[in-house]
């Protein structure tokens, strides 16, 4: 379906696009026809910096059980990182630069 | 080797003759065919001056016109290629980048843009629509018939616009989603109305093609939207198509079903030939 059915994440990183790095803070992530992926619908992730005017993106579309494999893996890698690292509790991220 | 393309020229005196004699031949016997597709820049909704793709025959005409509603992902290569195909057959066809003020970028970032911001506004498009409506009818080879087709949030925008602008000859809904909203909530400031609201003042024939396969719009949609055209007597046709969902006709995706597809475009262009070819075009063509 042609929807406009966005889900917002709020969040905290880098993500390196055409013209290279760039800070990010929103994900915008939707359930829809894809651009390019030779899929019916595919879940769609744009990662933007919004405040800075969100005119470079950083895109995926993946198809329904690759995102959900995904959020395995992130969750699992998030766990084993935790693990060997131990848990970051910090209230705020903090800058890396 | 004779060629029979349009290029003259020699290589040595008696080949040269001979080839000139057959390309003379060859082109005498031949009916020529051009189209000219171009971006050119139209003036949309409270003037906005935008781009578009405009594909139309060459040759003096009288051509008819065709606006073509792009889908909800934007102003793709397949758009295009859908509005060389009209050109194709016999109508000037405009796509506007229904986008265009949330540019620039590359479409898909463009459209991207827009999705995250809820997508355009009705009125906007129905702007956009008229405007590039009257670019065709504006152009001196024109004969003054202008069609609308769309697909998917396009054929939801053709539905809008059927019911909206006075002076639209036919229009093509291609498995428009959302024309019924059951959920009040769905519409808000950009999509203030649920198109099948407005049905009522559709002065338009309409021609209506879906997947039985679709969800949005699904069989129930289909009947009910039908059923209200039917009831309000309105100049219709619906055709609904097994073993295919949304986007059939869509050759650069995997919902692309041949057969359909190749049915549902010689049903588009018989129903604009018959609705917005005058007798001259029809010569033309």
């Amino acid at each position: 379906m042609c929807s406009y059915i966005v889900e917002k994440a709020r969040l905290f990183g880098s993500a390196k696009g055409p013209n290279g790095w760039m800070r990010i803070d929103t994900a915008n992530v939707y359930y829809d026809h894809p651009f390019h992926a030779p899929l019916d619908h595919a879940l769609g992730i744009d990662f933007i910096n919004e405040a800075e005017g969100a005119r470079e993106r950083v895109a995926v579309e993946l198809s329904a059980q690759s995102a959900r494999d995904l959020v395995e893996k992130i969750l699992a890698a998030l766990a084993s990182g935790e693990s060997a690292h131990g848990k970051f509790t910090a209230a705020a991220p903090i800058a890396a630069e | 080797m004779p060629r029979f393309g349009g290029v003259f020229c020699t290589v040595n005196s008696t080949r040269g003759m001979y080839n000139r004699a057959v390309d003379i031949q060859a082109r005498n016997s031949m009916t020529y065919e051009g189209m000219l597709a171009e971006t050119i820049a139209f003036r949309g909704h409270k003037g906005d001056v935008g781009e578009a793709y405009y594909a139309r025959p060459l040759g003096g005409g009288p051509w008819p016109g065709v606006v073509l509603i792009h889908h909800m992902p934007g102003w793709d290569w397949w758009i295009k290629e859908a509005t060389r195909t009209l050109a194709y057959h016999g109508f000037a066809t405009i796509s506007p980048h229904l986008y265009f003020r949330d540019g620039p970028g590359s479409p898909d970032d463009v459209g991207a843009r827009v999705r995250a911001a809820g997508g355009g506004a009705d009125e906007q498009v129905i702007g956009d629509v008229a405007g590039a409506m009257e670019f065709l009818r504006a152009q001196p080879y024109a004969n003054g018939k202008v069609g609308v087709i769309g697909f998917c949030s396009g054929g939801r925008h053709t539905y809008l616009v059927a019911c909206s602008l006075p002076d639209i000859d036919a229009a093509v809904d291609c498995w428009g989603g959302n024309v019924i909203v059951n959920d009040p909530k769905q519409l808000n400031a950009k999509r203030p109305v649920a198109p099948i609201d407005l049905t009522e003042k559709m002065r338009c024939p309409l021609l209506g093609l879906f997947g039985n396969d679709d969800e949005n719009p699904n069989r129930d949609q289909v009947n009910r939207t039908e059923a209200l055209l039917k009831k309000l007597g309105k100049n219709y046709e619906f055709h609904r198509y097994d073993g295919a969902g949304h986007a059939f006709f869509n050759a650069a995706r995997v919902a692309y079903r041949p057969e359909q597809a190749l049915d549902g475009w010689n049903k588009v262009f018989a129903f604009f030939q018959m609705h917005l070819t005058t007798p001259a075009a029809a010569r033309a063509a």
